[in-house]
């Protein structure tokens, strides 16, 4: 077998197992707080009667493990079950709201990526001049400010002062795909400020490594220009640590994002697991917390594939 | 003089006065009331109800963990949601009258022991179905029933047999209640095709507007039922509620235009909100009041002396100032303001005396041990910075009152209701009695002061039975004063409910009975474009 396809078979192996310990540690972690779903949904309204009549409808008068092993069987056969709360489907309330989480972090990353390596790539090329520290200072700046704030921010410039989009960003389906951009603007648009940063000075910060080699210097005497040198010969040997961050980065656009979320109120994955977990709806938040995390492994295994693909020392190990 | 009365119709025409205001102002202006009604059609005849559009609220309070089951409702969306879809037999006019709905006559013996409800004819479910008897009474069953978990299990608890004959629902309770009519009004008791016995959370009833959309937490969307009987409600052709939860957002959609009204607006920012172009803040004063509530059971609550003490001690006008903007009115240590009929305004105001409270302090003989108060930012809005005001207040009079903050998780389950001393809030009811028998009588499931008085439990049973409104209201006096000066109920402030809405929006009508119109604000009003 190709080593590079062993290792791949390798990770995700691993990772099913790190699944299914992120489902135990989720399922205790639950458990722990303080209140059950019964106590939650009845709330101030609570009597002991209610109480007892919720617990026993719902089986929450199963001992913990065998309602553990009863979810994870229901999840190995594909059925995630139904919200004790409300009693809709797991599945298809996540089917949508997980769309609706993917949309809005595809939107932000192909706008973020692609900005942060060239942002990056020009503050390399003029290192410690007045665009490196303009760049710099700017996404810098985007990156210290709390994300609620920048939000705030972009809610007032751009709905009250120039009133372009809509504060609120939910998206339905039968909306056209503009009007769903045009609708998640404003979130789109605190976003890409938040993780521009990152990602933009572990461009800059690889790209100068490699910059103190001596291929680049022959690259330079052989009459090269400055971005000829770091596009053809200095890019493609930094690929590996700006992959590993931009995955981090895309991880987060998909998991990260809740108070985003709330602040547009926005109908993705977030806020969904967010009401479940105050109301200690165990099927649901088990749901979202896998998913969240096999997004985690996933994204991880890709950048690991892909800094080995990129490096052929790694390719070809002797 | 003309100026000003027509300035007053439309002042009343825009929902914001009542009529009841317009006319004695209109009086004071000395104009005949001859001359003040036909003012009155003029500004409300430039308000005809304009039909068409879609109307949007953007409001607080929905989770996605919501259902449509009306049993189960109990935040703010869900109620607005199920007040749009839904009839109950009646409801209760801004004005505090029954206003029939699906009931169109009442009827009771004279010992209010047994009570007739004719069932208007021709009213028609969603699905096209006409409401009948038997649906009414299925649907009072399903609320009966533990398994239900309905909110209005309180309320129906006391009918021992229903029977449902031609368009006569006939209902008997345990004892006398002349309030029953009020309590047929409560917002879970919405009337179901067969009782929602088999698909409670279905949205099928006979309101004005249909089910199209429900996204819990997210959005509800609605469109006009067509056959529906009262043709001065579903002006729009569609309504639609988003959840907006975060106040910031809420408000921001507002004056953007993307929502025409909202609930919940923070105190903090109604002065900023006043100056925006095309807004107006309604408010009206509800039943709901902010509490902090003692447990007369347990020590150092036990002794009347140390609860007359703290009582004295908390700052009612700063309360009301501070924590509601002014958007609101001091309590007075029972749980009933003037919003309720046969409110007695003549019980003195409890105000804040450090001297007495003090004194009684003194005469309690606590050791001066710290006393807790157990707050959480969720135990109402404000709640903590509430319960830092009371302390420094009650320091003032040397009662060593510390304030404890709690996390909003398990607060409902692990502090209110368990912990002695904590920070609370109620909704408030309909009417006195269900207010009393809510949470202060002997053996009432949500008693959370544990204060039990046998004569308190005598003449609030007596009470209910009574028909003679005179007799009735000096029995709430009585009511009203044992528990204001033995009870366990801190009850610093009444809140307004705070609203907003675009100028677009026409046919508003305060109504203390619950926020946004009590609920029908989309159905009730219309859009002038």
């Amino acid at each position: 077998m190709h080593p590079v396809l062993k290792l791949v078979a390798q990770r995700i192996a691993l990772g099913l197992l790190l699944l299914l310990a992120v489902s135990v540690v989720i399922f205790a972690g639950t458990e722990a707080l303080p209140g059950d779903v019964a106590s939650a949904i009845l709330g101030q309204s609570a009597t002991p009667e209610a109480l007892a009549n919720l617990r026993e409808k719902l089986g929450l008068n199963e001992p913990a493990l065998y309602r553990y092993f009863s979810w994870l069987g229901g999840v190995l056969t594909g059925d995630l079950g139904t919200a004790l709360t409300n009693g809709q489907d797991i599945a298809q309330a996540i089917g949508q709201r997980l769309g609706n989480t993917i949309f809005l972090a595809a939107c932000a990353a192909v706008i973020s990526v692609p900005l942060a390596i060239l942002l990056g790539l020009i503050a390399a090329r003029y290192n410690g001049k007045w665009p490196d520290k303009l760049i710099s200072g700017i996404t810098l700046s985007t990156i210290s400010l709390p994300e609620f704030v920048a939000a705030y921010f972009v809610i007032y410039l751009l709905t009250q002062v120039i009133p372009i989009f809509n504060p609120v960003a939910m998206v339905f389906p039968g909306m056209g795909f503009w009007e769903k951009l045009h609708a998640v603007a404003l979130p789109v648009i605190v976003l890409v400020l938040v993780v521009l940063a990152h990602m933009m000075r572990m461009t800059r910060a690889a790209i100068l490594n490699v910059m103190q080699s001596a291929y680049i210097e022959t690259a330079e005497l052989k009459g090269l220009s400055p971005m000829q040198v770091i596009w053809k010969h200095a890019f493609p040997n930094a690929i590996a640590p700006i992959v590993s961050v931009v995955v981090l980065n895309l991880a987060y656009l998909v998991v990260g994002v809740v108070v985003v979320e709330v602040v547009f109120s926005y109908n993705a994955l977030g806020q969904y697991l967010v009401d479940h977990v105050s109301k200690r709806d165990l099927p649901v938040v088990q749901a979202v917390g896998l998913i969240f995390a096999a997004v985690y492994i996933a994204l991880n295994i890709l950048a690991d594939v892909i800094s080995i693909v990129a490096n052929p020392r790694l390719r070809h190990p002797r | 003089m003309t100026d000003q009365l027509s300035h007053l119709a439309r002042m009343a025409a825009n929902g914001r006065m009542t009529r009841r205001e317009f006319n004695s102002r209109a009086a004071a202006l000395g104009v005949t009331s001859a001359l003040a009604a036909s003012a009155f059609a003029t500004a409300a005849r430039a308000q005809e109800p304009k039909k068409g559009g879609l109307m949007r609220a953007g409001m607080q309070g929905g989770e996605s963990t919501n259902t449509l089951d009306p049993a189960l409702a109990a935040s703010e969306v869900p109620f607005a949601v199920n007040m749009i879809w839904g009839e109950m037999l009646v409801d209760v006019s801004a004005s505090g009258e029954i206003d029939y709905r699906i009931a169109e006559e009442i009827s009771s013996s004279p010992d209010a022991m047994e009570w007739k409800f004719k069932i208007r004819q021709g009213v028609e479910f969603h699905n096209g179905k006409t409401v009948t008897a038997d649906d009414v009474v299925a649907t009072l069953k399903r609320h009966t029933d533990e398994k239900a978990q309905s909110g209005a299990l309180g309320i129906v608890q006391g009918i021992t047999e229903m029977s449902a004959s031609g368009d006569m629902v006939t209902l008997k309770l345990a004892s006398g209640n002349a309030d029953l009519p009020f309590l047929m009004a409560d917002y879970h008791l919405i009337i179901q095709p067969g009782g929602g016995v088999d698909n409670p959370a279905e949205g099928i009833g006979a309101g004005p507007y249909k089910v199209v959309v429900n996204e819990p937490g997210v959005r509800h969307g609605f469109e006009k039922h067509a056959n529906y009987f009262d043709s001065t409600m579903g002006h729009a052709d569609q309504v639609e509620i988003l959840v907006i939860n975060d106040n910031t957002a809420r408000t921001a959609a507002l004056q953007a235009g993307q929502v025409h009204m909202i609930n919940r607006v923070d105190p903090k920012i109604i002065e900023l909100l006043k100056g925006a172009p095309g807004i107006t803040i309604q408010h009206v004063a509800g039943r709901g009041h902010y509490v902090f509530i003692m447990h007369v059971d347990k020590a150092p609550f036990d002794n009347n002396d140390l609860r007359m003490a703290l009582k004295l001690a908390i700052n009612r006008q700063e309360m009301v100032d501070k924590i509601l903007g002014g958007y609101g009115s001091r309590g007075n240590d029972f749980p009933i303001n003037s919003a309720y009929p046969l409110f007695d305004d003549t019980i003195p105001q409890r105000e804040y005396d450090a001297a007495a409270a003090a004194e009684f302090y003194k005469k309690s003989g606590h050791d001066g041990s710290p006393i807790e108060l157990r707050t959480a930012p969720g135990a109402f809005p404000g709640a903590v910075e509430a319960a830092q005001l009371f302390a420094a207040s009650a320091q003032v009079a040397g009662i060593p009152l510390t304030v404890k903050l709690e996390p909003d998780d398990g607060y409902w389950s692990d502090v209110w209701n368990v912990q002695p001393f904590c920070a609370s809030y109620w909704g408030g009811r309909p009417v006195q009695d269900q207010m009393y028998s809510t949470a202060y009588l002997s053996t009432a499931d949500w008693n959370d002061t544990k204060f039990k008085d046998a004569k308190f439990d005598e003449i609030l049973i007596a009470a209910r039975a009574e028909l003679d409104a005179t007799k009735r209201k000096a029995m709430y006096t009585e009511l009203a004063n044992i528990l204001r000066d033995t009870g366990g109920l801190i009850c610093p402030m009444f809140n307004d409910f705070v609203e907003a809405k675009r100028d677009e929006v026409a046919g508003w009508q305060p109504d203390p009975n619950g926020e946004l119109m009590n609920g029908r604000a989309l159905a009730k009003c219309w859009l002038n474009a």
